[in-house]
């Protein structure tokens, strides 16, 4: 069951063949023996799994299904669901049972997609390679001695693993893409604004976008017809029409262009990792695409410029955990001060800690115009070498992370490191644009995935491109031999 | 630039986060190796650019000023640390 397409699974419940109870019990089986193994889960949810599949099957029977109905899927613990645990991988929010749902997780509700569990993540989503999290580290399906990247990493496990045939993520800096390259799957960060952020845990609004983490592109496209649309609630919501991201997965990709920036394939690459993002693109090539060189000269102001930004944005956001309204407090506190203090200093985590310091140092008097606002003019500068890119390509590709999946503990004494790790990643949140990874290869026996960056608005395009790749390669298809 | 004891308990009084005497060393040196990382950016030339704080450059969308929330309140503070009549709790602040 868990090796078929979500169109296949779709009419397979759509045909009476196995009912939503079936499928998601199969899930629940799958996650009770494989799970304490890759620990990524943080909470499982059987009892509302098998309740919203009874409710699914009566809309599967009496013919108000929808392609998705019945179909399970994994919530990343970011995303605020009514009455269950929400922690966002933090002992801040071990206690935190969310008192109402995130925009996408009623979308997804809606159309009766029940709810497997809440995926485990990097602390507040601040990390790489989900080493971070309160509840411990994810493990790689492909290597128990790797990390499946991060922030999203529990999500991707479990798709890797077949725990989930469908899972939830974000991205403010690589954190859906990277996991998804590490893990062998399939995940699209969408262009800023397409999918609202209402109830998403907050930690750098101008970057944090949604996405859906799946097994093959088209299975994405499905996702993420469900997630995207206008949200009033979410103030940066965009207000347009939603395509049907479905509509374009058969088109050739006859006559399309491909840039490809020399600056990816300079130093700090790893020779394997290239010849695979090669592989890929030379396949792109065969299948009626052209390729372009096109530059992205400011790319290395990139991680610098985010590491500002981001950092700032979380040292606003995550002053909400004061002890006093939700999640940890201290054991008596002897004032308010102490109370504050000793709150946060308990229920953050280290890197957690380190970025807000670093955000409130960036923004504090003397160092603003030379730390934040120069951050915001270097961001501009990355977004508009894109600009110029595309008039020269209808895409760009390279490589989603310079290795394929670290050992677990190998960069966790190292930020610095793991931060530039993700130089690939966020000069496309700077941007605010759409980009896919689609498991290209392998390399040292880890998966590596392709990144593929679109102008805005053009996820269907890249959806197309990733399916019409899947058409002719399998690596898409490729699961760890104990989890198969 | 390297941080010193000040400006480490400077940005803790400001971010309202603890660090321990014995541990103020420690921090300084992670969050200087991180504050390095951002010396990186001061030989560009940015005097022409405009800062761009929105992907979009879009603007804030209005509503009418009309009350879309409902009193919720018994269900928001059930999950309060320490609540009470509609008031969460603090330690004494007035004498």
């Amino acid at each position: 069951m868990h090796n078929l397409t979500i169109k296949q699974m779709s009419e397979k419940l759509h045909a009476g063949e196995f009912t939503s109870v079936q499928l998601t019990q199969h899930y629940l089986d799958r996650i009770a023996k494989y799970d304490a193994e890759l620990n990524a889960y943080i909470t499982v949810t059987p009892e509302l799994a098998i309740q919203m599949a009874e409710e699914a099957d009566k809309k599967l029977a009496d013919g108000s299904a929808e392609l998705l109905t019945g179909i399970p899927v994994a919530h990343k613990d970011i995303f605020c669901t009514d009455g269950v645990k929400t922690s966002c991988g933090s002992k801040m929010l071990d206690n935190f049972i969310a008192p109402y749902d995130a925009h996408i997780v009623t979308q997804l509700k809606k159309v009766g997609m029940p709810i497997l569990g809440k995926t485990n993540m990097d602390e507040f989503a601040m990390g790489s390679s989900s080493e971070s999290s309160y509840y411990g580290a994810t493990k790689n399906p492909w290597d128990h001695q790797a990390v499946p990247g991060g922030s999203s990493g529990g999500a991707a496990a479990v798709i890797a693993a077949g725990l989930a045939p469908l899972a939830t993520g974000t991205d403010t800096g690589g954190s859906i893409r990277q996991p998804a390259s590490f893990c062998g799957i399939t995940g699209i960060k969408p262009t800023y604004g397409a999918v609202s952020r209402f109830g998403i845990i907050a930690y750098a609004s101008s970057f944090d976008q949604a996405g859906p983490m799946t097994r093959s592109a088209e299975d994405s496209a499905w996702l993420l017809n469900a997630m995207a649309g206008f949200d009033e609630r979410d103030s940066t919501s965009l207000e347009r029409e939603k395509p049907d991201y479905t509509a374009e997965l058969e088109r050739s990709l006859d006559g399309l262009k491909i840039g490809v920036p020399a600056e990816y394939f300079g130093e700090g690459l790893d020779a394997d990792v290239a010849k695979v993002v090669k592989t890929a693109i030379a396949e792109m090539e065969k299948l009626g695409a052209e390729v372009v060189e096109v530059h992205l000269p400011n790319k290395d102001l990139a991680v610098p410029s985010y590491y500002v930004l981001a950092p700032a944005e979380a040292s606003s956001n995550l002053s909400r955990f004061d002890g006093v309204r939700f999640g940890y407090r201290c054991e008596q506190p002897k004032d308010l001060t102490d109370l504050y203090k000793r709150s946060r200093s308990e229920g953050f985590g280290e890197e957690v800690k380190r970025r807000i310091m670093v955000g409130a140092y960036a923004l504090s008097a003397g160092y603003y115009d030379a730390y934040y606002l120069k951050a915001q003019k270097l961001r501009r500068m990355v977004r508009d070498d894109f600009i110029n890119a595309f008039q020269s390509c209808d895409v760009i590709m390279g490589p989603v992370a310079p290795t394929p999946a670290f050992k677990i503990g190998e960069k966790s004494d190292d930020q610095v490191s793991m931060y530039l790790s993700d130089l690939y990643t966020i000069p496309v949140n700077l941007g605010g644009l759409p980009a896919l990874s689609v498991p290209a290869g392998f390399a040292q026996n880890l998966p590596v995935g392709l990144h593929i960056v679109g102008p805005y608005f053009s996820e269907a395009k890249l959806l197309n491109i990733g399916h019409q790749f899947q058409q002719v390669t399998d690596w898409h298809t490729k699961t760890p031999a104990q989890y198969q | 630039m390297s941080l010193g004891k000040t400006e480490v308990e400077y940005i803790s009084r400001l971010t309202q986060i603890e660090v321990r005497e014995d541990a103020v060393d420690g921090v300084a040196e992670k969050l200087s190796n991180i504050i390095d990382l951002f010396a990186q950016m001061e030989a560009v030339d940015t005097q022409n650019v405009l800062p761009m704080a929105h992907p979009l450059d879009a603007v804030q969308r209005l509503r009418p000023d009309v009350v879309t929330e409902v009193d919720q309140h018994e269900k928001l503070q059930a999950i309060a640390p320490a609540a009470a009549e509609a008031h969460y709790l603090v330690p004494q602040v007035i004498e």
